[in-house]
């Protein structure tokens, strides 16, 4: 069981108020990831639930009990940091064998549950070695399986992988999901980015400020974003927003496209525009329209094969199944 | 082409450093072997010819050469022993967030900036005088009868004086290396169930190994050849008299420069000895 509930939760640090009062249920086995940019308080959520920092007001329940005033050590998290945190000076098998050493399991079962972790993680070749002989992924995978052993009630991950490469973060972030997969265990997952949260989340809760702007599934908030911060932060690259008088035409203060639902042509469509940055990644390129009305640039994907040149004029229809409206608060209307 | 080039720039710069402290080292080493093989008397007859080892043999069979070796490694290993504990824990102490830390910090490695013979002065005049001394009237406040610092505890009384000497130094080290310890590992570990004693003996001493490496090093060979708190204090009398001390004793009370030379042979072979303990025990710690 892993259920987590936060309920009225604030936090300030002195005068400034990083988290006005907020609620959300994490059910048990989901994994959830808290998406948004820099200093939205994401990590400063995890960190509340985690216990490593006080809550100015509101309760905090784990599996229905209150756990607002219970230490870390007693709540039943694991957390993987994104420094790793390792312990420099143990080995990774010491490393791993910390937390349950410090609970005081019996040796057997520390070496059992050491080695079905190092397997499962690939790790038993690296077992006698110290974190510094070892590789980002490596560290990353020893401090996974410093958490497992621990068997917690849920898993508490603070932007792991950004301190690693592009190609092995699209590994690690595999791996990640068929642990989950694997152990059913409810994991709260923070990042600033939004194609991990869309890759491996049950549930995205995407925050601003502090504040929730949305929950839900990857697909619901790719379909139907609440407003327009999630709207364009949720999809890469980001939402095309059309305001003024071009937006009106469709009823709304501003309209939003997605680069993937406009079709370019060099002959007609709704809109005309020149060419200026072109990106080819092979599979698809996305080229940056300037002079549509209300928009610019405006981002549009292309088939690989679309070939235009900087300077070059074309034509650019939006599909009006794919159409978001959005009022003058910014939120959205149907 | 560019760097053999500057590698050899680099040793002509070097060379005027490296000689004059070749010569620093070696002109006194030399001039110390010339005297330990000499009968040199300055004040009754002055130079008396070779005696071979005479000097080494007479100066080892004293009776008071093991003792001082005691004295001088009771003296080190005591001063060690506190200056580590306490750099630790006041180390600890002000890495936490206070008002005035800035303050403190520069109070706290204050005596270090004192002179050996000033320190000295002051501790054996105000604290330790057995008639006006601060610890007098303390102990007379109690209704207890004062001691007599230097002469009943006269070891543990030099140990305490260059103790407060070198905390500040230990202090200083252990608290630079405290402040590079990665705070997200405490949080682990805390995390991980250590309660705060365990947090301080796998996280925390661990990481300070290396800094106490340090300053057990360069205590020691300081400490080793400590006289100015000896001469102002006990003289050496009270079993306070440290290899040093005896040299010192040697050449200028007893006016024998070729005994003393001698002495000065044994100290460097001592501090050897001890060097080459500690690099064992404590040298690993370096390493990587």
């Amino acid at each position: 069981m892993g259920q987590i509930q936060l309920q009225q939760v604030t936090k300030s640090f002195g005068n400034v108020e990083v988290i006005p009062p907020l609620d959300l249920t994490i059910e048990d086995g989901e994994f959830t990831v808290f998406v948004g940019p820099s200093g939205c308080g994401k990590s400063t959520l995890l960190r509340l639930i985690a216990g490593l920092e006080d809550v100015t007001s509101g309760h905090i329940a784990i599996d229905g009990t209150d756990a607002t005033t219970l230490p870390p050590a007693k709540r039943g998290l694991a957390m993987v940091f994104q420094s790793y945190a390792l312990y420099p000076h143990m080995s990774v098998r010491k490393n791993i064998a910390f937390p349950m050493r410090m609970a005081k399991v019996s040796q057997a079962e520390q070496d059992k549950r050491i080695d079905a972790a190092a397997k499962a993680l690939n790790l038993t070749d690296y077992l006698d070695r110290r974190p510094g002989q070892l590789s980002g992924g490596q560290r990353q995978r020893v401090a996974i399986g410093r958490a497992i052993v621990r068997e917690p009630e849920a898993f508490l991950f603070d932007e792991p992988l950004s301190n690693l490469d592009a190609a092995l973060r699209v590994g690690m972030r595999m791996e990640i999901s068929e642990l989950h997969e694997k152990l059913k265990t409810t994991m709260i997952y923070v990042t600033h980015d939004q194609v991990e949260a869309m890759t491996m989340a049950d549930k995205i809760v995407v925050l601003q400020a502090g504040v929730i702007e949305q929950v839900g599934s990857p697909l619901e908030l790719y379909r139907s974003p609440q407003n327009k911060f999630v709207a364009g932060f949720i999809g890469s690259p980001k939402m095309n927003f059309v305001e003024g008088a071009e937006a009106a035409k469709y009823g709304a203060h501003s309209v939003g496209f997605r680069p993937e639902h406009i079709s370019v042509s060099t002959t007609e469509g709704t809109w005309q525009g020149t060419v200026g940055v072109a990106e080819h990644l092979g599979s698809d390129t996305y080229l940056h329209i300037h002079g549509v009305p209300g928009c610019d640039p405006m981002t549009v994907r292309a088939s690989g094969e679309f070939t235009v040149r900087h300077g070059d004029t074309v034509f650019l229809t939006p599909d009006m199944n794919h159409i978001h409206k959005f009022d003058a608060d910014g939120l959205r209307v149907s | 082409m560019a760097t053999q080039h500057s590698r050899s720039a680099a040793r002509i710069m070097m060379a005027p450093a490296v000689i004059l402290l070749l010569g620093w080292m070696l002109v006194p080493l030399i001039m110390t072997l010339f005297f330990s093989f000499k009968k040199y008397l300055p004040l009754r007859g002055g130079d008396l010819g070779w005696v071979g080892f005479e000097n080494y043999v007479r100066f080892v069979t004293s009776s008071s050469f093991w003792p001082s070796v005691l004295t001088t490694l009771v003296i080190v290993g005591g001063v060690l022993l506190i200056t580590v504990i306490l750099g630790v824990l006041l180390a600890i102490l002000l890495n936490q967030p206070m008002w005035g830390q800035g303050m403190v910090r520069i109070l706290v490695i204050a005596p270090f900036f004192v002179m050996p013979t000033v320190s000295a002065l002051v501790w054996k005049n105000m604290f330790m005088d057995p008639v006006n001394g601060l610890f007098a009237h303390l102990w007379k406040f109690f209704g207890a009868s004062p001691v007599e610092w230097l002469t009943q505890v006269p070891m543990t009384s030099i140990i305490v004086i260059v103790s407060w000497q070198w905390l500040p130094f230990a202090t200083l080290i252990l608290l630079t290396a405290i402040q590079s310890l990665d705070g997200e590992q405490l949080e682990a570990s805390e995390m991980d169930g250590a309660p705060p004693l365990a947090r301080f003996a796998f996280i925390t001493l661990p990481h300070l190994g290396r800094a106490i490496t340090v300053v057990v090093l360069i205590q020691t060979i300081f400490l080793l050849s400590i006289f100015a708190e000896i001469f102002v204090t006990t003289q050496g009398a009270f079993g306070t008299r440290t290899l040093t001390y005896l040299i010192y004793q040697r050449v200028l009370e007893s006016q024998n420069v070729g005994l003393g030379s001698a002495g000065g042979v044994y100290a460097i072979i001592l501090a050897n000895i001890v060097a080459i303990f500690l690099m064992r025990i404590v040298g690993k710690n370096l390493d990587a």
